[in-house]
């Protein structure tokens, strides 16, 4: 069989950043290929030149037997190619989209209209048709840019993220659609920075820091951890400190918290015995578990990071009285409405002290704006935020000061020096004199950011940048933190060392509000409060959450499977009892 | 290049066009208020100019003096016996400039010498102050020759000047700067939607990703940009129509060419502004940057120097070297001379030709940086 595509020694570089390393690979037909890493990895650079909109600084690419270089009118012919955000023209209309893509793609007569048919019955577009591309959902729009990727006939098909920003539910219709273009014998190379989505696919290539770490099946890889990932279940410790304790450990390669214990990876050829001997201390019980992907890349990459914190071991414990009372926040019936758009409703709950608690939903349910609501940054529609028991509407400064926030993509100033945007920060939170100097000295040490003083943060590795965000939020000690989607387009590893800082400074007593959507970060929480469309779906623990998920087929859902059954779940009420929604 | 690609394209730009508010805006209701503004707003034009007059002297040739002022239509007189009185108002801008006809006026001029007149202007208008300078010493330089004439035609050396002076203003007898203000708006107008606007929704496509989708179709560049360049002209076209019917029923701008003239100026001038426009998207791909060099490599030079506000005449040697390179300043001058002379080919055809040479300029320099490809 001929591959679709064959990559010979490409490489490719941006002025004298390399963005991919040389590499081989091959691309066959009739197969999903999974172009799996985190942001940043190079997969759109990847897929823009395996469609012909970028050409390799080294090496030879031919896709369908046309050399990417030089023939790119062959390429543009016959690949489907569906950007990020899925190219679609927003004031236009969903027919008004395809019948532009049809036309560019010379598709006319009875061809067109039987592609048109085929197409919307396919992506069940149909009812939407006249609907405005930017009015629909992220759902719809990543079937919408399906469709007009397909309109071409593709022998390749080429989704650059296609699950960003589609709720769990339509993510899955993508993945059915997918699986039948496979089996008519189209290939389908489907780029994603969420490691669980590699274990769907054939064949994965794994990317980081633009170099391959692996090519083939996915159980080819997570094969190679068999019997060394296991589950300490129900310890009575708390699972926190038994995972610092773990981390610790030099057999330990990797650990994560699972629901009410956690979970290890032991490096290659070390016995289980320390795995015992913890559990035992911590009164846990031991279960081997079936090696996951993202085990497998960590370990591809060296393993995770120790469960040291260095700045929860600085900062002092949270006085119990500083909170007055046991509720950290409150969201009482907050709603927030842009015009006609509802971004929030009746969004309702409390956090109390010392818990870490989740907001979790795909792009657009409307975590960050419930979040924002929270820490005074929006005004709520109707509804009221406390934090602290402080009403963030009557004493909007006192409550800002007992929270730290730590926006998305981190808002640090990047025309400011690393040292400046310490002391901007510092000033903002109301430090001054010898104390502002101490802590901004305290945090340089504990961050290891001396080297970095000088630089603009956007010139920092990943890692860094998010330690100082998290430095620039944690400088007025702050009882209470909230966390907006901290770790989006981080790599794992990265994320971990995160979250080690997170869960030491709740040892401390810090609450700390999360949104994400990771869903397998829910596990980190206390509790998840499940956000879709402006609603709070469900809220427990994520244990509690799965456990309202499982079926007899599927005794151990994951964090995702949990949100479609209740999403669907939730769906199934509202057509049962359509008035329950407007009681 | 297909005919059908590029009429998707078209049709789907033109789309946008129709449903996009800001598009509208800049195409239609800017300059509808920019030409209101020119035409009412800013005027270069000095009338009923607030000036005092101080008769120090009683005598009748003084008063006689007096009264030539204010019998202008340019000045609108407060008579005065002292200077102490008008100070203090042209301090506070309450007038413009005073005139002060001296106590020695008679006797001097009885004494067959010409008595000094004294102007005082407020400076700090120096178009204003230059302009009532300029004018009052018209006045008093006319008023003496009159004088002079009537005393020689009733003396019995009687010669009189047989020449009499009679001015005329050609191409705006009535010296209205509305009547090149609003042709000369156009260019503005054009200069917004051709490179501004241009510019704004290339990059937009670059910032939303669909130039990307664009790029993965088999439709070729120049159908890409074809499909950009052709709404936007017809779109240039229909500002042109409605600015000159709006100059035409509205101003009172008399448009002394014919219309097909005036169009196919705006149709010269429209290929090196939507070939500016494109170029700065090609190097720009972020709506931002965009608006910025657009402003400041279109709009400001089709502004300052078009020769639309300031005579290019009146520049330094190398600014006016530089005038040649701004389209606009050609478009300007064929807008004037469309409206104020008339189909005058032999000014139009040059000013054409050098529009269409500045705009070849732009597109050889954009078909070099655009290629298909997302490589910078």
């Amino acid at each position: 069989m001929v591959a679709t595509v064959e990559i010979r020694g490409l490489a490719k570089r941006f002025g004298d950043h390399p963005a991919l390393h040389p590499f081989d690979a091959t691309i066959e037909a009739g197969r999903l290929t999974g172009l799996v890493g985190p942001d940043g990895a190079g997969k759109t650079t990847l897929l823009r030149i395996l469609a012909a909109l970028m050409a390799p600084s080294e090496g030879s690419v031919r896709v369908l037997g046309h050399d990417v270089a030089r023939e790119a009118v062959g390429i543009h012919a016959e690949v489907g190619y569906m950007p990020q955000r899925f190219g679609l023209y927003e004031d236009l209309s969903v027919m008004e989209n395809l019948r532009l893509y049809s036309h560019l793609r010379g598709l006319r007569g009875k061809d067109l209209e039987a592609t048109f048919e085929r197409l919307l019955s396919f992506t069940r577009l149909g009812p939407f048709t006249e609907r405005l591309a930017g009015r629909l959902s992220g759902g719809m729009k990543q079937k919408l840019g399906l469709a007009c990727a397909l309109m071409a006939h593709p022998k390749l098909l080429l989704l650059d993220e296609p699950s960003v920003g589609v709720d769990p539910v339509s993510r899955q219709e993508l993945w059915r659609m997918v699986e039948e273009l496979t089996d008519d014998g189209m290939a389908v190379v489907w780029s994603t920075a969420y490691l669980d989505e590699a274990e769907r696919c054939d064949t994965v290539i794994l990317l980081n820091e633009g170099r391959i770490e692996h090519d083939g099946p996915p159980e080819a890889l997570t094969r190679r951890l068999a019997g060394r990932s296991f589950r300490l279940v129900r310890p009575d410790d708390d699972r926190r400190t038994l995972l610092a304790k773990a981390l610790d450990l030099d057999g330990v390669r990797d650990g994560v918290i699972q629901g009410h214990g956690i979970r290890l990876v032991l490096a290659e050829n070390e016995p289980r015995a320390a795995v015992d001997e913890l559990a035992r201390g911590a009164g846990a019980a031991v279960e081997a578990v079936p090696p996951r992907f993202e085990d497998a890349f960590i370990d591809c990459l060296g393993g995770g990071p120790g469960g040291r914190s260095a700045i929860a071991e600085r900062m002092d414990p949270v006085e119990p009285d500083a909170l007055n009372g046991d509720v950290a926040v409150e969201a009482r019936q907050l709603t927030k409405r842009f015009g006609q758009f509802i971004a929030a409703e009746r969004v309702d709950f409390e956090v109390r002290r010392g818990e870490v608690f989740g907001l979790l939903g795909p792009n657009g349910a409307g975590k960050s704006t419930t979040f924002k609501m929270l820490c005074g940054l929006l005004e709520p529609t109707s509804g009221e935020a406390r934090v602290v028991s402080l009403d963030l509407r009557r004493a909007p400064s006192a409550a800002k000061r007992q929270l730290g926030y730590m926006a998305q993509k981190f808002s640090l100033y990047g025309l400011l020096s690393v040292r400046q945007n310490l002391e901007f920060y510092s000033g903002v939170y109301g430090l001054t004199g010898g104390r502002r100097r101490r802590r901004i000295e305290e945090m340089i040490e504990t961050f290891g950011l001396e080297r970095y003083l000088g630089e603009s943060p956007e010139t920092l590795p990943l890692g860094y940048k998010q330690r100082l965000a998290l430095a620039c939020a944690l400088m007025h000690r702050p009882p209470v933190l909230f966390l907006d989607e901290p770790t989006s387009g981080v790599d794992p590893i990265t994320r971990r060392e995160f979250w080690s800082h997170i869960n030491g400074l709740v040892r401390k007593g810090v609450t700390v509000l999360v949104t994400t959507h990771f869903m397998e970060e829910a596990e980190y929480c206390d509790r998840v409060a499940l956000m879709n469309r402006a609603r709070v779906i469900a809220l427990d623990s994520p244990d509690a959450l799965k456990a309202r998920a499982a079926t007899a087929e599927r005794p151990d859902p994951t964090m995702e499977e949990t949100f479609i059954a209740l999403i669907e779940a939730g769906e199934r009420r509202a057509e049962a009892d359509p008035a329950g929604r407007a009681a | 290049m297909k005919l059908r690609r590029l009429l998707a394209l078209v049709r789907k730009e033109s789309l946008q066009i129709v449903r996009d508010p800001s598009s509208i805006l800049i195409a239609f209701v800017l300059p509808t208020i920019l030409l209101f503004l020119f035409a009412y707003a800013v005027s270069l034009d000095v009338q009923d100019v607030r000036l005092g007059v101080v008769l120090e002297n009683d005598g009748a040739a003084a008063r006689e003096l007096a009264a030539e002022f204010a019998a202008t239509r340019y000045f609108d007189v407060l008579p005065v016996r002292d200077r102490r009185e008008v100070e203090g108002l042209v301090v506070a801008q309450k007038l413009r400039a005073v005139v002060v006809i001296p106590q020695d006026f008679d006797r001097r001029l009885a004494a067959g010498s010409r008595p000094a007149v004294q102007v005082l202007t407020d400076g700090s208008q120096p178009n204003t102050a230059s302009f009532i300078a300029g004018y009052a010493e018209g006045v008093v330089a006319t008023w003496f020759e009159s004088r002079k004439r009537e005393r020689a035609a009733i003396g019995p050396t009687a010669t009189g000047p047989t020449v009499a002076l009679q001015p005329r203003f050609w191409f705006n007898p009535e010296v209205e700067s509305r009547r090149f203000l609003v042709p000369g708006s156009i260019a503005i107008v054009m200069t917004t939607i051709g490179t501004l606007l241009t510019a704004l929704v290339m990059a937009r496509e670059w910032e939303r990703g669909t130039m990307e989708a664009l790029f993965s179709t088999p439709s070729s560049i120049l159908e890409i940009l074809l499909g950009k360049l052709l709404p936007y002209f017809g779109l240039g076209m229909l500002a042109t129509l409605g600015c000159g019917l709006l100059a035409v029923t509205v101003f009172d701008v008399p448009l002394r060419g014919s219309w097909g003239a005036l169009l196919a100026l705006s149709a010269a001038f429209l290929v090196p502004a939507l070939g500016q426009g494109l170029l700065i998207s090609a190097l720009a791909r972020n709506q931002f940057i965009a608006a910025q060099v657009a402003v400041f490599s279109g709009f400001l030079p089709a502004f300052l120097l078009s020769g639309f506000l300031f005579e290019i005449e009146s520049m330094p040697p190398l600014i006016r070297a530089l005038t040649y390179l701004i389209p606009a300043r050609y478009f300007v001058t064929g807008l004037q001379t469309v409206f104020a002379a008339g189909d005058v080919w032999a000014q139009l055809g040059p000013n054409m030709l050098a529009m269409l040479a500045v705009g070849a300029g732009f597109f050889a320099i954009t078909a070099r940086k655009t290629r298909k490809s997302l490589d910078r």
